[in-house]
């Protein structure tokens, strides 16, 4: 499945099959989940109605995670066989990871003042997910750093995949550490501990975040492509085009 | 109070959950508008590029 789509003409072939119905789910498991999560989820008996924020902050720290694990992977294809597909999906996941780190870091400062009375801590999760922030923010500096992509891109991978070793720092430090945050109550041993009146709005709205994410990593895939596209049309005729001389085309293509 | 408002208060925390969701919203509705602007840029810039090719 995977080697059949590493040809970059297939992939953009697939892709667009598969864009506008992905697209369409994307919205409408979006659209859903928003619904259940503000008005059907019931409020919590100690937290009251501020427990509706899990559901967007909960999911959002699975993709924070998920997505930097495509990231690794797919730069680990690219060290090991130079697949450039692999570096192109790399570099597309990365800024969709950041912002869904983002908005874990936000949404849980805004859950964390009013249940805990204070904005944020430096605890052992909180101080980890910041610093898969850091990563992200760092590996996009650094491929964008080099004038030579192919540099760039190497670079970048061997950054990401130094940086997994924070994943299971993240994942485990509620266990490893007394930490202000509390321990995990869905992907545990054991089965979830938190009620099915709100674990299924929370799960829908990460299968929305998760399809979101897929359609916006096919997006930036195809972006780069055609951009990479374009470049190689310059090269090979920059007077014959005429509104592009070369020194003029560099800066746009990345 | 209208259902509304008693639900637009969430019991007291809609300080807290509104601009929880404004900043979801906003970043990943953000970066999905960016994405799709680029890409129908790229979708343009290629269009632009191909006719004199194929024209030769």
């Amino acid at each position: 499945m995977l080697t059949r789509l590493a040809n970059p003409a297939r992939f953009m072939r697939v892709s667009g099959v598969v864009l506008p119905p992905l697209t369409l789910a994307a919205a409408a498991v979006l659209a859903v989940g928003l619904y259940l999560a503000l008005v059907v989820a019931p409020p919590d008996y100690q937290q009251g109605e501020s427990v509706r924020i899990m559901f967007v902050h909960v999911p959002a720290a699975w993709m924070a995670l998920f997505a930097y694990l495509v990231v690794a992977a797919a730069s680990a294809v690219a060290l090991v066989w130079r697949h450039p597909l692999a570096e192109i999906a790399a570099q597309a996941a990365a800024p969709l990871g950041a912002a869904f780190t983002f908005v874990c870091l936000v949404t849980g400062s805004l859950w964390g003042k009013p249940m805990w009375g204070t904005w944020w801590a430096w605890d052992a999760r909180m101080t980890s997910v910041l610093v898969l922030f850091f990563l992200y923010l760092g590996y996009i500096a650094l491929v964008n750093a080099f004038d030579d992509m192919s540099r760039g891109a190497r670079a970048g991978s061997v950054l990401a995949l130094v940086g997994v070793v924070n994943l299971p720092i993240i994942k485990f430090s509620v266990d490893w550490w007394n930490t202000l945050h509390q321990a995990d109550s869905v992907f545990r041993m054991g089965g979830p501990t938190i009620d099915p009146s709100m674990l299924w709005p929370l799960l829908i709205m990460g299968l929305g975040y998760l399809l979101l994410f897929k359609t916006l990593l096919l997006v930036r895939m195809r972006t780069a492509l055609n951009e990479a596209k374009a470049r190689a049309l310059r090269l090979a005729a920059p007077r014959r085009l005429g509104d592009t001389p070369l020194a003029e085309a560099e800066p746009a293509l990345r | 109070m209208s259902d509304f408002q008693h639900w637009a208060q969430m019991g007291g925390y809609a300080a807290y959950v509104w601009p929880a969701y404004a900043v979801a919203i906003l970043v990943l509705g953000g970066i999905a508008v960016q994405s799709w602007r680029r890409y129908r840029a790229s979708l343009r810039d290629l269009d632009r590029l191909q006719p004199p090719l194929r024209a030769r």
